[in-house]
């Protein structure tokens, strides 16, 4: 990797100054996703400013209205945290099956929602695309199996996170430190698709941006909620799909829910058809099909990725087969 | 000639004994040549072409040479030739520091007029296709292999099955890469390698640097895995030992993981258009088969076939197809995993075509006695009667399956090994030759042979292997050669020393040589017992030291396997469960039945990765692979490895070696259960959810 300062703040406040206001500067939180890059060229950061020499970052603290969680924590304490466990089974769940069982110990989770594409090409550190200020996105003409069926274009990346799915899907809320202050935003506006001007970036931080929290209110009464990941390879793999389900029943009427996708798209993606076919309906294997197939109806898949579709339908289905248990 | 004797009434051979070397490497003490540290060392690194074929055409290497710490930089291809393939050495430097190192090499520059290159098998023998080999269409010579009356045959057969299988490109992926240490003393070069073969390295670097072999010694006390990529100093071992000299200092140069994957070897891919037919009776009676793959710019390509089936009638033939990527090499049971899935497969699809039982179709055609045992071992154990009678007729979203698989491998060993077996006046006995312990276990082996043969204790044995120093030469280990290679010469030289200690001990008390028993640690002369150390120190100033000799007797080639696969397939998602494997092996007589447990275990693992994860994928725009990494090369982790009973059939055979066989039949096990399961065939390794959901999409 090519050198870099490494500076460690000792209070949160400084961090905003030290990030500058270019992509020189970085933070690096468990470093699992970013070391990688620089080892490997895709990022060369000038310096890197170090968020685990500030105390206090890493808690999780739970109310009667919700929990914060810390954007340090690693992935292995929200996997583990019994009233995570509890209340908000597609946060934890969806911790638990990120990587392997090493990184998600030093994983964290702002760590995790900031983390790059997985796209071969972008990691590619000779391939300059158009994420790298390239003019081309490789995968249109070239091996795209792991690419996006829904949103993609003018880059056809998918989402890496587990987290970032089950926290949409649990209507969670994000709050950000920069240079004038803190801003607090739904964690669904947070993820923003490629475009024409911009596709570089995966999410809405400025440069000298920080997450520093995350807050998820309570489910309702009623509220079950899981995350289901589909994967070549259990010991470590990104999803080849996945969904994070929140649903609230009553007998087998859906009353309210929320289907978040994974693995699929350049965000996390909310699959608004599927909760329209279902919502505020009596849930039956018929109802979960046509859900399904709702879901891919604008599914928009490339040479090598019409698979993800199938996986798509069947995976909605199998959600909503599971919400009524 | 020297005989096993009553090995299974012995307390040792045959028996559960843990590896000498488990401790160490458990607790990190064990070096690899990656742990080798020397005084004053360097560390190497490889500038590689990132263009997959170029011709070169401007190499500066000045602005490394300037950088402080870099301490040497050589180039390793002339202007004016050609890049071949990604990963192709262009140049290496050597450094204070890892880091000045890989600095170093970005610091070079390189130019190229750049040529059309070719990465995808089909297009490479394709009319127009960029020439990169000596080949026409960049296809080799067809090796074909005729026998009966392919008409006459065809004539008979109630039931024929044509279709098309293919495999990936599998990588070695050594946990410890390709690499070396390298000092020089004068004009005495000193290698800590990581190979199979530390004589054969030797010879490589002592031609290589025009020494006499005697100025060359290598060492390889434990190395992280080779499965037959690892046999001599390479593009970076001569580099390594190059830029030690030019630096004057030693030099440790270790593959990284993108160039291990990109350049270090594979398992050639395999297309074969098979056609093949069997009479109602189930007997096979014709096979015509076309095949070929790519092994990169190298030769090594084909595949088994028929294989271990009796056909009277058949033609093959075979080619390879060159395509620019770093060449195959050996790759546990080299052609064997790509003709056994093959012919696995094609065993089952003809077996349902007449109607009759997979298993009783295999046994009517195949004449290895031992394997027909296995089959019923196997079929017991993994209830092979529980199988769905007509595939794919389970019910629910998941559906259960189970198949069979089978191999043969050769691993009867030969000549070559020196041994020497010291018994000091202390006691201490030293077993000593030159042979390598790939992490196969044949340190604890040669303990055992010789402990068995004195009545001591495996731990009561000092193991000297892995160093070309003492002068006693092995082969490499390949081929399963290595246990039936040395276990007879550590035998007799052990039996040698045995001797020549009853004689000393005889002559002393001046009884007859059959009054000196030796016997679990104790030594009986006539009706006085001395313990083991007692009777050595009778020895005094000298030493026994005898050298064992090759004895046919010893040992045998021809290993039969069976393996049977139990799968749970997701007909939603395409994902396949393995949920057991059941792995028959006859190993002959076996040393170390954990270890023979351990190499089963591992054949399997690689089996699986083989069957349903693997696959290196190259990229046409850019002519670079795009997984040559740990994590988008999908090898097995723990959750892919399903419950192994892995049962090493015992037989009155002699040693012979299993390294290879308990590899092979398993992608062919996997692919039937999955079969057997939905009721679909996957003709094409790796078997993953996008190809599974396919296939069920079309049928």
């Amino acid at each position: 990797m090519d050198k870099f300062s490494y500076i460690n703040p000792a209070r949160l406040e400084q961090v905003p100054g030290l990030l500058k206001n270019d992509w020189q500067s970085k933070v690096i939180a468990g470093g699992t996703d970013l070391v990688g890059e620089m080892k490997d060229y895709v990022e060369s950061p000038k310096r890197l400013v170090n968020l685990k020499s500030i105390p206090g970052l890493d808690q999780i603290e739970v109310d009667n209205q919700g929990v914060t969680i810390g954007a340090m924590t690693t992935l292995t304490d929200i996997a583990e945290h019994t009233d995570i466990q509890k209340n908000y089974a597609a946060l934890a769940q969806s911790a638990g099956v990120v990587a392997s069982p090493q990184i998600r110990n030093v994983g964290t989770l702002g760590g995790n929602l900031c983390q790059r594409p997985r796209c071969w090409y972008y990691r590619d550190p000779d391939a300059i695309c158009l994420k790298k200020g390239g003019d081309v996105c490789y995968a249109l003409s070239g091996l795209n199996k792991y690419h996006a069926i829904f949103g993609g274009g003018p880059v056809y990346i998918v989402h890496p996170s587990d987290i970032a799915p089950a926290l949409v899907a649990l209507g969670a809320e994000v709050t950000i430190l920069g240079a004038s202050g803190a801003r607090t935003m739904p964690m669904e506006d947070f993820f923003i698709l490629p475009t024409v001007a911009n596709p570089f970036r995966e999410n809405i931080l400025a440069s000298n941006e920080i997450i520093t929290r995350i807050r998820v209110p309570k489910p309702d009464t009623n509220t079950t909620s899981f995350y289901l990941k589909l994967h070549e390879r259990g010991s470590f793999d990104f999803a080849l799909v996945s969904v994070a389900g929140v649903f609230q029943v009553q007998g087998k009427k859906c009353q309210q829910l929320s289907l978040v996708l994974g693995g699929v798209a350049p965000t996390p993606w909310r699959s608004s058809e599927a909760e329209q076919v279902l919502r505020g309906q009596v849930i039956s294997e018929a109802l979960a099909q046509r859900a399904g197939e709702a879901a891919v109806k604008n599914a928009d898949p490339m040479s090598d990725n019409g698979y993800k579709v199938t996986l798509t339908q069947n995976l909605i289905k199998r959600a909503a087969m599971m919400a009524i248990g | 000639m020297a005989e096993w004797g009553e090995a299974r009434k012995s307390s040792l051979l045959g028996k559960y004994t843990q590896r000498l070397s488990g401790p160490q490497k458990v607790t990190g003490q064990a070096k690899y040549t990656f742990d080798i540290n020397r005084p004053g060392m360097l560390y190497g690194r490889i500038l590689r072409s990132h263009i997959a074929r170029g011709t070169l055409t401007a190499l500066d290497l000045s602005p490394a040479e300037q950088m402080p710490g870099v301490k040497a930089v050589i180039p390793l291809i002339e202007i004016g030739k050609e890049i071949r393939y990604e990963g192709q050495e262009i140049a290496a430097v050597a450094a204070d520091t890892r880091d000045i190192a890989a600095d170093a090499i970005r610091a070079i520059r390189f130019d190229y007029d750049p040529l059309d290159h070719v990465v995808d098998l089909g297009e490479a023998m394709s009319e127009g296709s960029p020439q990169i080999r000596d080949w026409e269409n960049n296809q080799s010579e067809r090796q074909i292999d005729e026998k009966g009356d392919l008409k006459a045959g065809w004539a008979t057969a109630d039931a024929v099955v044509e279709v098309t299988y293919s495999t990936e490109v599998q990588v070695h992926t050594c946990l410890e890469s390709h690499g070396h240490v390298a000092e020089w003393n004068g004009d005495q070069l000193t290698v800590w390698a990581s190979t199979q073969a530390v004589f054969g390295t030797r010879r490589d670097f002592a031609r290589h640097f025009e020494l006499p072999e005697d100025k060359v010694r290598v060492i390889t006390e434990h190395m992280g895995g080779g499965f037959g990529a690892k046999f001599g100093p390479g593009v970076e071992g001569r580099a390594a030992a190059t830029l030690a000299k030019e630096a004057g200092r030693p030099v440790k140069l270790m593959l990284t993981r993108k160039g291990e994957q990109n350049t270090a070897g594979n398992r050639p891919s395999m297309v074969q258009h098979v056609k093949a037919g069997a009479t109602k009776e189930g007997k096979l009676v014709a096979y015509e088969v076309s095949g070929y793959g790519t092994s990169g710019l190298g030769g090594g390509a084909g595949f088994t076939g028929p294989y271990v089936y009796q056909v009277p009638n058949y033609r093959t033939e075979k080619f390879n197809v060159a395509i620019n990527a770093g060449s195959g090499r050996a790759f546990r049971a080299p052609r064997h995993p790509q003709g056994a899935f093959a012919m696995d497969s094609l065993m089952d699809e003809l077996s349902e075509k007449i109607g009759m039982d997979s298993l009783e179709f295999r046994k009517l055609n195949d004449p290895n006695e031992i394997r027909h045992a296995e089959y019923d071992l196997g079929a017991k154990e993994i209830g092979w009667h529980r199988r769905p009678r007509v595939a794919g007729s389970g019910t629910g979203v998941r559906k259960h399956g189970i198949g069979v698989g089978s191999g043969q491998w050769g691993g009867g060993g030969g000549k070559g090994t020196k041994a020497r077996v010291n018994i000091n006046a202390d006691g201490t006995v030293e077993a000593i030759t030159g042979t390598q312990d790939l992490g196969t276990g044949i340190r604890t082996a040669i303990a055992i042979i010789v402990a068995d043969e004195l009545g001591l204790h495996p731990t009561d044995i000092t193991v000297k292997i892995g160093d070309t120093l003492p002068g006693l030469p092995s082969g490499g280990s390949g081929g399963s050669q290595t246990t039936p290679s040395v276990s007879p010469v550590v035998k007799t030289a052990a039996m040698a020393a045995k001797e020549s200690l009853i004689n000393h001990l005889a002559e002393k008390v001046n009884v007859a040589a059959d009054e000196v028993i030796i016997k679990e640690g104790s030594v009986t002369i006539g009706n006085n017992q001395l313990s083991w150390k007692e009777a050595t120190s009778t020895l005094g100033m000298e030493t026994i030291s005898e050298d064992g000799s090759w004895d046919e007797n010893l040992r045998e080639g021809g290993a039969a396997g069976a393996q049977f696969a139990e799968v749970e397939v997701d007909t939603e998602t395409g994902q396949v469960k393995l949920t057991k494997i059941v792995a028959v092996h006859d190993c002959g007589l076996i040393i170390n039945r954990l270890a023979t447990e351990s190499q089963i275990n591992g054949g399997v693992i690689g089996g699986i990765g083989y069957a349903l994860l693997e696959d290196r994928i190259m990229d046409d725009q850019t002519g670079r692979s795009l997984n040559s990494n740990l994590i988008d090369y999908k090898v097995p982790g723990a959750q892919e490895i399903p419950e192994i009973r892995a049962i090493a059939y015992d037989t009155d055979r002699k040693v012979t070696g299993i390294g290879e066989p308990v590899t092979i039949p398993t992608a062919g096990a996997i692919a039937n259960a999955v079969y057997n399961a939905i009721g679909v065939r996957i003709r094409s390794l790796p078997i993953t959810p996008d190809k599974v959901l396919a296939a069920l999409e079309e049928a």
